[in-house]
């Protein structure tokens, strides 16, 4: 099966920053995040992490959240992806 | 578009002057709104409004109240529970003569009893989840570790802080139980079309799901 992971992160970011068609294409894997977009705030993470539970079919534990996932879209998508395996 | 006020009953038997935006013209088609919940309702009022306009354009009456503690409301935030929300909102739908409702997301949770619409409806436990876990992501940022356990068990007896919102303990309690009430007329995102303005970070708008979820409206209210 062809992961679509990264396909269906850079659409969960566009619908949380309000992003223009194409431009969460532009994210490589050093695209800084959470301190770094300052409409990137603690309620909006949390928002983000929903969306990704709910359209990734996976659940985030509370003590897996972390600084590092956070920072990077690299980072992110390791983390999805390595629950998504997991699930 | 104007202000209103509507008076709001109290526990205590008293009553309280609540605000209101209104679109009134003395139509025959009256729409109550009951608000996004929190965050939510300031990422939603935007759009809300824009929805507003366009069913007054279309001949129909519209009324968004405050939930008693919210916006302009002169109540505070932590004295309030479920039940005092729902019976503000039965009294805002008889003062304004209400023929519909529609709830927005957690607004689902206490829209009056009347033929209601649910937009996107939430358990009251998903939008508490949320807020949790932003209060642990904010005091992480500050070098303090929560969790999840805890804070529960503190917001369950006292009351908590969430997201900036004093939740207090008896609407922490009602909310974590809470569902939207069965028979409403579920309207889901993707008959709007796009993704829901209430994930995005900043508030914002669209003028193509405001025309979407009014034209929906309007068909089914439509003697």
């Amino acid at each position: 099966m062809q992961d679509d992971t990264d396909l269906l992160l850079r659409r969960i970011l566009t619908d949380v920053l309000g992003l223009k068609q194409g431009q969460a294409e532009t994210f490589d894997a050093d695209t800084g995040l959470f301190g770094h977009l300052p409409e990137l705030d603690s309620m909006a993470v949390a928002g983000l992490l929903t969306e990704l539970e709910d359209r990734l079919d996976i659940i985030i534990e509370d003590d897996e959240i972390d600084g590092e996932m956070l920072e990077t879209f690299g980072g992110l998508l390791d983390f999805a992806k390595a629950k998504r395996t997991a699930a | 578009m104007t202000p209103a006020t509507w008076l709001c009953p109290l526990p205590d038997g008293g009553s309280q002057e609540e605000q209101a935006l209104a679109f009134d013209s003395g139509r025959a088609c009256r729409l109550l709104i009951v608000p996004a919940l929190f965050d939510e309702g300031n990422r939603l009022r935007r759009f809300t409004v824009e929805v507003m306009r366009r069913l007054d354009r279309a001949g129909m009456d519209s009324v968004l109240p405050d939930l008693p503690g919210t916006n302009e409301s002169l109540s505070g935030l932590p004295g309030q529970d479920a039940r005092h929300w729902q019976d503000a909102m039965g009294a805002a739908a008889q003062h304004f003569r209400a023929t519909h409702a529609l709830g927005l997301r957690g607004g689902c949770l206490f829209t009056p009893p009347l033929p209601a619409f649910h937009y996107a409806p939430v358990k009251g436990a998903q939008i508490l989840r949320g807020m949790l876990r932003a209060r642990m992501l904010a005091s992480r940022e500050a070098g303090l570790e929560e969790n999840r356990e805890a804070l529960t068990a503190a917001a369950r007896e006292d009351g908590l802080v969430l997201a900036g919102y004093p939740l207090g303990s008896a609407l922490f309690r009602d909310l974590e139980r809470l569902e939207p009430a069965t028979g409403a007329s579920v309207i889901a995102q993707d008959r709007i079309g796009g993704s829901g303005l209430w994930l995005r970070a900043e508030p914002d708008e669209d003028a193509a799901q405001a025309d979407a979820l009014a034209a929906l409206l309007v068909e089914a209210m439509q003697p």
